[in-house]
């Protein structure tokens, strides 16, 4: 691939880790996009312009590209073009599991689905042949299990890239014009029956086994099937846009009963129980809409214990009966030194007990959800802290705070932003400015002065929200907590659209460097001092202050030296050592 | 054959470089390999769990229930999670230096006694090789080293397949040469005290 394009998102992100190592010795052109529409569009015109080009996302970054993406699937591409899409059955670092292969059908375009980290690599370069011969886009699904998999890949030789590519105009082709998009409409329809007998012939749907009982599997699913099933012929489906039906009706037919494996809706089911109608011996179907298997999060190998009785399943071990301790559970926190806590806190004693909404938005910050600082209330996707805190202004008479990462307020914020002064809502947002992609591994953004492996112009958020119309900006540095109450204070007595843009560094982002965040060092708790109040533990929660049932201690090891939390001490007994 | 490893621990311990290690070294060895992590949120001081599975037809990323054939603990209340994947011949590595839930800090929950923890495990039969990992790591130069003390003490656990000289090789392939020092005098340390437990 020449042109390469993402925004980051859990668990698509390691792909841009590698691209960008790669991307400088192979010759591939390789960006970090605003959002995931515009890398779609980078892509579609790179492919366009006869380059083959790679495009990848989460899940729900697919929504954000949804648009570019359908009108692909009726213009199409010269280059080959491969658009991946990480799921994320269970939500492991989501806000939903929606399945991305409804985006084949919707848009009409093409898609592969690998099991294993090797069929990864085989499935991109064949997506590009497919892509190539068919003159369209083609989907490669993954999810979770597949994406976080490690395993042996065979990777083959690389190839200096050659990334020159010529743009031919072909305006009845690329401007989809109404009296253009029907044109294009029948071309569309006419690519899928090819594609279709393309599917119907693939290597990647394959039958393997032999067996009483016959399986039909795709994604992850296929490789409980493969390795805890026995006496069973698998159906491997692997191309599964559009289905190939001729061969699943055969595959059906020759058994009485057939299993359907595959996570979340159940789509080849559906078919399956559709082509099996007619047939001489209707057999019986398994899977979800026979009520045998789950809906809704990501299967294991243990999910075929569900089918005991209707296939055979491989006799696992007997598990230790343990006795049941109440075990604390240990969800993920906001790091020592966190900027965002100190903003939080600020926040919190701004309102002084004043009850305010808290519209949140995507990013590490999304963690303030948990008490004592409870900042989230409400939150869709990405950028919506925006659009729906000027809803909740209008709706109720209730204060409205809105928060937004840098990179989520490059990613989708603008917009909102603007609408917020073109429709005058009037509540405070607080832009969490930490000066880095965080969250999904540190990727850069705008604002970061760089892109993949070249330094750029830096955004300055200030005077981007100035040009946004807005009157009432502030910046503040989080760290010093009485400067942003504060500021705080004054934003929430304002009756006007106003922004607060909280910045200071992300700590890990500095450790990364290998650069010290403070030159002060690690706090400590004077003991003579302190009165036992626990408000810096209670009421401010650092992973770096601990108790050991008598003292609060700060751990030396963790503390980065914020200092917070020596403002927050009402008796002043947290300072750095003499 | 195919054996499992589960590693368990708390986000920013090193269970991703511990399961990285183990998998590196079951290639190297000739094996098929299939590893799985979840790491969102791996950073943020959450539950964090790693899985690796080795030897003939491996497929599946995940570990059934009671599947695994050694559990590493980076922390005892993690390890304790993790018994669902123990069955009677599981043999378990674990830290017992606690790490404790913001939740407790709070005084919402109560983190239950190491002791009891540890226990629990032998009560039901299970082989444990409880370590100070920490303190050994300390020993050894930092505290960063706990994975390399975890990954030394399962080298020597019984019937564990991968070699020693392997995953010592592979460990000090992958930390920075400037702590290779201290992780390889904390390899050491984890196996010593691990061979010296199961005698």
């Amino acid at each position: 691939m020449a042109v390469a394009a993402t925004y980051p998102g859990t668990p698509s992100s390691e792909i841009g880790t590698v691209l960008e190592r790669l991307s400088e010795k192979s010759g591939m052109y390789f960006e970090y996009s605003t959002n995931e529409k515009v890398a779609l569009e980078v892509g579609a015109a790179a492919a366009a312009s006869g380059l083959r080009s790679f495009v990848f996302m989460k899940h729900v970054g697919l929504n954000v590209a949804s648009d570019p993406f359908v009108s692909l699937g009726y213009v199409g591409v010269r280059g080959g073009m491969v658009v991946l899409s990480a799921d994320d059955p269970s939500m492991h670092s989501s806000q939903n599991e929606q399945d991305s292969r409804y985006y084949a059908r919707l848009a009409n375009i093409p898609m592969l689905e690998p099991s294993t980290p090797q069929e990864c690599k085989e499935m991109l370069m064949a997506g590009y042949d497919l892509s190539e011969r068919l003159g369209c886009p083609v989907l490669l699904r993954t999810s979770t299990r597949v994406n976080h998999a490690r395993g042996i890949v065979d990777i083959g030789d690389f190839e200096r890239i050659d990334r020159e590519g010529k743009f031919e105009k072909d305006p009845m082709r690329f401007v989809p014009v109404p009296s253009v998009a029907r044109a294009a409409r029948s071309r569309q329809l006419e690519r899928m029956k090819k594609a279709k007998e393309l599917s119907e012939v693939s290597p990647f749907n394959r039958e393997e086994g032999d067996g009483s009982v016959g399986v039909i599997a795709s994604g992850v699913a296929y490789t409980y099937a493969k390795e805890f099933l026995e006496d069973v012929r698998i159906l491997k489906l692997g191309f599964t846009f559009p289905l190939p039906d001729e061969r699943m009706k055969r595959f059906i037919a020759s058994f009485d009963r057939v299993v359907v494996l595959e996570e979340l809706t159940p789509l080849l089911e559906e078919r399956a129980l559709q082509l099996s109608k007619g047939t001489q011996c209707e057999a019986q179907i398994i899977g979800k809409i026979s009520g045998n298997l789950p809906e809704a999060y990501e299967y294991s190998p243990d999910t075929l214990n569900a089918l005991k009785g209707l296939v055979k399943v491989r006799k696992g071990h007997i598990p230790v009966k343990c006795e049941p301790i109440p075990l604390p559970n240990r969800p993920p926190v906001l790091c020592a030194g966190c900027p965002h806590r100190a903003t939080f806190y600020a926040v919190n004693k701004a309102l002084a007990g004043q009850e305010a909404i808290f519209s949140s938005d995507i990013g590490c910050y999304t963690l303030g959800i948990n008490p004592p600082l409870s900042t989230a209330d409400f939150l869709l996707c990405m950028g919506s802290s925006v659009g729906a805190a000027g809803g909740f202004t209008e709706a109720t008479k209730q204060k409205v705070i809105a928060f937004i990462g840098d990179s989520t307020l490059f990613h989708a914020g603008i917009p909102g932003i603007i609408n917020a002064v073109f429709n005058d809502h009037r509540y405070v947002l607080v832009v969490l400015d930490n000066r880095t992609t965080a969250m999904t591994g540190h990727q850069p953004h705008p604002g970061t002065g760089r892109s993949s492996g070249r330094t750029t112009e830096p955004l300055d958020i200030v005077s981007l929200i100035k040009g946004c119309g807005v009157k009432h900006v502030e910046k503040v540095d989080p760290y010093d907590l009485k400067a942003t109450i504060d500021v705080m204070k004054k934003a929430l007595e304002m009756d006007a659209f106003s922004v607060v843009v909280s910045s200071r560094v992300c700590p890990l982002a500095v450790a990364r460097k290998g650069r010290v965040v403070s030159e002060s060092k690690a706090f400590a708790i004077d003991q003579r001092k302190c009165v036992k109040c626990k408000t810096c533990l209670t009421k401010f929660t650092c992973p770096a202050l601990a108790f050991d049932g008598k003292n609060v201690e700060i751990v030396p090891e963790i503390c980065i030296g914020c200092g917070c939390c020596a403002q927050v001490c009402p008796k002043k007994a947290i300072e750095v050592p003499q | 054959m195919r054996y499992s490893v589960v590693i368990v621990g708390v986000g920013g311990q090193g269970v991703m470089l511990a399961s990285r290690v183990i998998g590196e070294c079951a290639m190297n060895e000739g094996y098929e390999v299939v590893a799985s992590e979840v790491h969102g949120m791996a950073q943020r001081g959450g539950s964090v769990t790693a899985m690796v599975r080795f030897g003939e037809g491996v497929l599946s990323p995940l570990v059934p229930r009671a599947g695994a054939g050694l559990i590493v603990g980076f922390e005892p209340l993690e390890t304790y999670r993790a018994l669902s994947f123990a069955n009677k011949n599981t043999l378990v590595v674990t830290d017992v230096e606690r790490i404790v839930p913001m939740a407790v800090i709070d005084g919402n929950e109560k983190y239950p006694d190491v002791n009891c923890l540890l226990e629990g495990m032998t009560r039901v039969g299970l082989r444990v090789v409880a370590l100070d990992a920490t303190e050994m790591a300390e020993k050894a130069g930092t505290r960063l080293a706990v994975n390399s003390v975890l990954i030394g003490a399962a080298s020597s656990m019984p019937n564990f397949p991968l070699g020693h000289e392997g995953l010592r090789s592979t460990l000090m392939a992958s930390v920075p040469e400037r702590f290779r020092k201290e992780n390889e005098s904390a390899f050491n340390l984890g196996r010593k005290a691990a061979s010296k437990a199961m005698r």
